[in-house]
């Protein structure tokens, strides 16, 4: 096994860790989507990614969203943005399961010391149209980390078989640091010159878009965004695969995903403004999900999706 | 002979699926082994949460030499016909034998399977056995074909004797077999080969792996009584879990922790519940306060600070999920004190089924229904309502949202909250009741009422849509609910009419689903009124249709027809439960058939009682030999009935009777009628099989030393007519031809 690293100080110590163990261990270090999402799953370096035959090693930071977890900054552990760190192989190692240890050693986490346990749970996101078998990671009773090998993408059986890592930042960092309440965890070194907790950067934030999120955002405006960008998306994919202007098979797979992820994001927003009902939920989820489903189709015409012409 | 030793080692498998497949393990390949010719003397499978383990002793070395002769065609026969012959015996014609026969010289074939190693055919099977594993969900990973529960790492297929050991070569897509394993996957010392099952036990031991599960449950159950024991406290007992838990390790470490003082007062349900479904904890009860004050946590190694590190994490997510527990008990409290209404009104918006509507009109029809009970079950029709309607309101709670096993019980707790006396309380909780055959049945009338207007209502709404259970398929567990109602009236010893009920509560469906009309609204309501003075469909229909004046609404005229049918079906569906149900009690289905036949079989509680009594009555000589004398008296009317073309009824006069046999049959049947027909009537079916006991010996005489069919026609006719009153008596207490023997 490997010998775990000394305790890191803080937050982004955490985050910088994760960042140099995956780039030593051959992942291209990718930056967060430029997009609203509800997990590191929809940054298209795992959703499209993940399909097709060509080989892939990735991990990234991704911001995440879930309105309706909002707490206006005081419950403990639950926030309406926060961090998830998302390492994605395709095809999945051989030995994934000790990289993944590895990964904790290098955070600090003493093998010697902790009980880590691989418990079932299989994951599906019934808006990406996406399932796997894995386990939660557990580190002393508490959930570490996601460990899925994908099975299918975007209604496609996925060959070969990503392995895919989630690490939720918050949770484990403030068990690595041994905090209780997120918003007293140190972001920076304890010992900069302005040192600054996770309370000083997020505390209004998270009151703010708590605010937003369940009492204020504009039902029929999102609404309209919702249809809009669904049928945006429909409307890239439509278009013919050779540009008339360069020539070049270009299939637009990414700005249509752009429109699903949106689509997406917009519906978690209306969840958490309660304006949707239980049985219309599921029509919402199967619309995105259709979404999601053409953008693989597309995806997996293009070069970056394995099509040799 | 030889032992074989299979080890299959992946990535963690479920621990729910562990022991399956090990059985599924042994089963496969044993069968496999046995079907190719080799026996073996005792086979036995372990798992752990990596590995499942097969260990065979004695084992054939070889399968035997299998000879087999068929005969084929004539000496001369055809080349084709001779040609075929030998396809199928995979022979060459001068390898046939010709042989002398009766019938002439015919061609034999002699087909000699020689036997084979058993090194060929175990790794025949086991790779078959690998590939076709029934693993209840499968996956592929890396960028291979094949499928295991998670990644397979390797194969460990070794053969050994006296002499030594060999592994068996196989190569399963890519994984090669070996004779090495590893232990824990970090207490162990990495991989290491091992020579048989008895060495590979010692060495897993030695590294930190107890291979047989049986063997990690009693450990950790052994090690969590003594931490609690030692301490004055009682471990609540969980088979599920500990099976569970001792799939999710190795090598088990029982730890015992605290739970924090801010939570202790939350109900022991709440806790228990949540330490179990998010932890895997096991709980310890204070049998001094009855509180559950401490948790068991198992850990999958030993540490060199004795586990103290691991204990402090485990306490602190139990922290963090109380908290939750604590958040939405506190919430839920808040609603429940303002009455709950909240509750009520989202389960508007919660569709129970989408032909059946939503848990709100759901709620209204069990109110309906339960208010129609409360005078069957002995309870005030308001309070009967009040309960009915609170009873799934805990559905809409944060707490029950989080832990669904715990409906009912929160609605028990927050009962008194929102107001309500206990009975309403304890309807919240009881009416979900009886779940299983050995479920406590409820008592009290209010949550009786509620119990079976929830059943029924399930019942009659599957019925109405024609979604009844098929064969081993009944995803609405609709036995289930048939055999709670059965349960419920008779160990309450309910009299109640289920005909009624079924159309009643089948016309509130029917309202539901077909009245969006005015006029079939009306005549709905207007129907189900009727139902009340007449209490059944048929009668209130006519009613209503008499009084109507214009063209019926067109699905009103379907229902005509239709709604007996689906209310009939649904009888016999309860009567086929209860035929199950009192048949495990001892009752024999003839006799309930006897039963069931009479009038008033939707009466359970009459049914049942009838029932009984004739069993009883039946198991006696006296009630053999009665049965023997009705179907011989039935049998010699039918025939003359038959033939005279006229029914034998009545009119037996004693001054024609011949003989002090036959003068003796009249007596007794003037003498008992009369009590067995009293005791029929205030269903005293004991005392009316006490009357039919006196005739069993007047009509054995009576048959005995009297030709019934006569030339003396007068006498003949009062004969028959004697007999006839045999019949009567015997048709007022069950139907006797129905019985078997």
């Amino acid at each position: 096994m490997p010998k775990s690293d000394s305790k890191p100080s803080s937050f982004q110590e955490i985050i910088l860790r994760l960042q140099a163990y995956w780039a030593e261990k051959g992942c291209a270090i990718m930056q967060p989507y430029d997009m609203e999402v509800g997990a590191g799953t929809f940054h298209p370096a795992t959703t499209l990614r993940s399909l097709g035959s060509r080989p892939w090693a990735a991990a990234y930071v991704q911001p995440s969203r879930r309105p309706t977890d909002g707490r206006y900054g005081e419950n403990p552990n639950r926030l309406q943005h926060y961090y998830q760190y998302q390492v994605l192989i395709k095809p999945s190692p051989p030995n994934l399961q000790n990289l993944y240890l590895g990964s904790l050693a290098a955070i600090g986490i003493d093998m010697d010391l902790h009980d880590i346990r691989f418990v079932e749970d299989d994951w599906e996101s019934p808006t990406l149209g996406a399932w796997g078998l894995g386990w939660e990671v557990w580190c002393d009773g508490m959930e570490v980390s996601q460990f899925t090998y994908f099975q299918q993408v975007g209604g496609h059986d996925c060959h070969p078989v990503s392995g895919e890592l989630t690490y939720g930042l918050e949770r484990l960092a403030m068990y690595v640091l041994g905090v209780d309440h997120v918003m007293d965890m140190p972001y920076n070194s304890p010992d900069a010159p302005i040192a600054l907790k996770y309370g000083d950067v997020f505390k209004q934030t998270e009151e703010e878009y708590a605010r937003w999120n369940f009492d204020v955002a504009n039902t029929e405006v999102l609404l309209r965004h919702f249809v809009e960008a669904e049928a945006e998306c429909e409307a890239i994919l439509a278009q013919v695969h050779d540009d008339p202007k360069t020539g070049k098979r270009i299939i637009m797979a990414h700005p249509a995903y752009d429109q699903c992820i949106k689509a997406s994001h917009i519906f978690n927003l209306l969840d958490a403004r309660g304006v949707i009902s239980v049985t219309e939920r599921q029509a919402y989820i199967g619309r995105v999900r259709a979404l999601a489903k053409q953008c693989a189709d597309a995806f997996v015409l293009t070069e970056a999706g394995g099509y040799a012409a | 002979m030889p032992d074989l030793l299979i080890e299959l080692f992946s990535e963690e498998i479920p621990a729910r699926m562990q022991v399956r497949a090990a059985d599924d393990l042994k089963k496969r390949v044993t069968d496999g082994l046995v079907e190719a010719g080799l026996t073996y003397a005792h086979a036995q499978s372990m798992s752990t949460p990596r590995r499942l383990t097969l260990a065979i002793e004695g084992l054939l070395a070889h399968s035997p030499t299998v000879r087999e002769e068929r005969k084929g065609p004539k000496v001369g026969a055809p080349d084709k016909a001779i040609e075929g012959f030998l396809r199928g015996a995979g022979l060459t014609r001068d390898q046939l034998e010709e042989r002398d026969t009766p019938k002439g010289a015919v061609y034999f074939a002699v087909i000699e399977k020689a036997g084979r190693p058993a090194t060929d055919i175990i790794s025949e099977v086991l790779e078959t056995t690998i590939r076709n594993f029934p693993w209840p969900k499968s996956m592929r990973w890396g960028a291979g074909n094949l499928r295991w529960v998670r990644p397979l790492h390797s194969i460990l297929c070794l053969l050994s004797d006296e002499a030594g050991q060999t592994v068996i070569p196989m190569d399963v897509d890519g994984i090669t077999s070996t004779d090495t394993t590893e232990g824990h996957r970090f207490m162990g010392t990495g991989r290491f080969a091992v020579t048989g099952f008895e060495d590979y036990a010692a060495k897993l031991k030695r590294d930190h792996v107890i291979l047989d599960p049986i063997e990690r449950a009693d450990m950790i159950w052994a090690d969590a009584q003594n931490l609690a024991f030692a301490q004055g406290l009682e471990l609540v007992e969980d088979r599920g879990l500990l099976a569970e838990v001792a799939g999710l390790v190795e090598w088990p470490v029982a730890l015992m922790g605290d739970i924090a003082e801010d939570f202790l007062n939350l109900p022991p349900e709440v806790l228990q519940t949540s330490m179990k479904e998010h932890q895997k904890f096991f709980s310890v009860k204070n049998p001094k306060t009855g509180r559950i004050e401490k948790f068991i946590t198992v850990a999958n190694r030993e540490t060199a600070d004795n586990g103290v590190t691991i204990l402090a994490g485990n306490q602190k997510v139990l922290f963090a999920r109380l908290s939750d527990a604590k958040f939405f008990w506190e919430n839920d409290i808040r609603v429940a004190e303002t009455g709950g209404q909240a509750w009520l009104d989202s389960l508007n918006n919660v569709t129970f089924h989408n032909k059946l509507g939503s848990q709100g009109e759901r709620i209204d029809r069990i109110v309906a229904l339960a208010r129609d009970l409360s005078a069957i079950t002995g309870s005030d029709a308001d309070l009967c309502e009040k309960a009915a309607r609170w009873a799934k309101s805990d559905l809409s709670s944060e707490m029950v949202y989080e832990f669904p096993e715990l409906q009912g019980l929160m609605g028990r707790y927050y009962a008194a909250p929102a107001g309500f006396p206990a009975e309403v309380a304890d309807a919240a909780q009881d009416h979900y009741s009886p779940l299983g055959p050995s479920d406590d049945v409820p008592t009290a009338p209010v949550s009786v009422a509620v119990a079976l207007a929830d059943k029924l209502d399930t019942l009659t709404g599957f019925w109405a849509i024609d979604e009844k259970p098929t064969g081993s398929k009944d995803p609405f567990a609709l036995r289930r609910a048939a055999l709670g109602v059965i349960r419920l009236v008779l160990e309450n010893n309910l009299r109640m009419p289920l005909d009624r009920q079924f159309d009643a509560q089948l016309l509130r469906h029917e309202a539901a689903q077909n009245g969006n009309d005015s006029v079939s609204t009306a005549l709905l309501q207007d129907l189900e009124n009727e139902i009340a003075d007449h209490g059944v469909f048929g009668a209130a229909i006519r009613t209503v249709l008499d009084a109507f004046d214009g063209d019926l609404p067109e699905h009103m005229e379907e229902l005509k027809n239709r709604l007996p049918d689906t209310s009939r079906d649904l009888l016999s569906f309860f009567h086929d439960r209860l035929k199950v149900f009192l048949r495990d009690q001892g009752v024999r289905h003839d006799v309930i058939d006897a039963c069931i036949a009479m009038d008033g079989s939707d009466d359970l509680t009459l049914l049942v009682k009838r029932a009984r009594a004739l069993q009883e009555f039946m198991s006696s000589e006296d009630g053999e030999n009665l049965l023997q004398g009705f179907k011989r008296a039935n049998n010699i009317l039918a025939q003359a009935e038959e033939q005279d073309g006229v029914e034998y009824s009545f009119g037996a006069d004693p001054k024609y009777a011949e003989n002090d046999a036959e003068r003796a049959l009249f007596a007794v049947i003037e003498a008992q009628a009369p009590v067995i027909e009293a005791a029929v009537e205030v269903e005293d079916f004991g005392a009316a099989m006490a009357g039919m006991a006196e005739m069993r010996a007047p009509v054995d005489a009576f048959f005995e030393a009297v030709q019934v069919n006569t030339d003396n026609q007068v006498v003949r006719r009062n004969r028959l007519n004697l007999l006839s009153a045999i019949r009567k008596i015997c048709a007022g207490v069950a139907d006797f031809t129905l019985i078997e023997g």
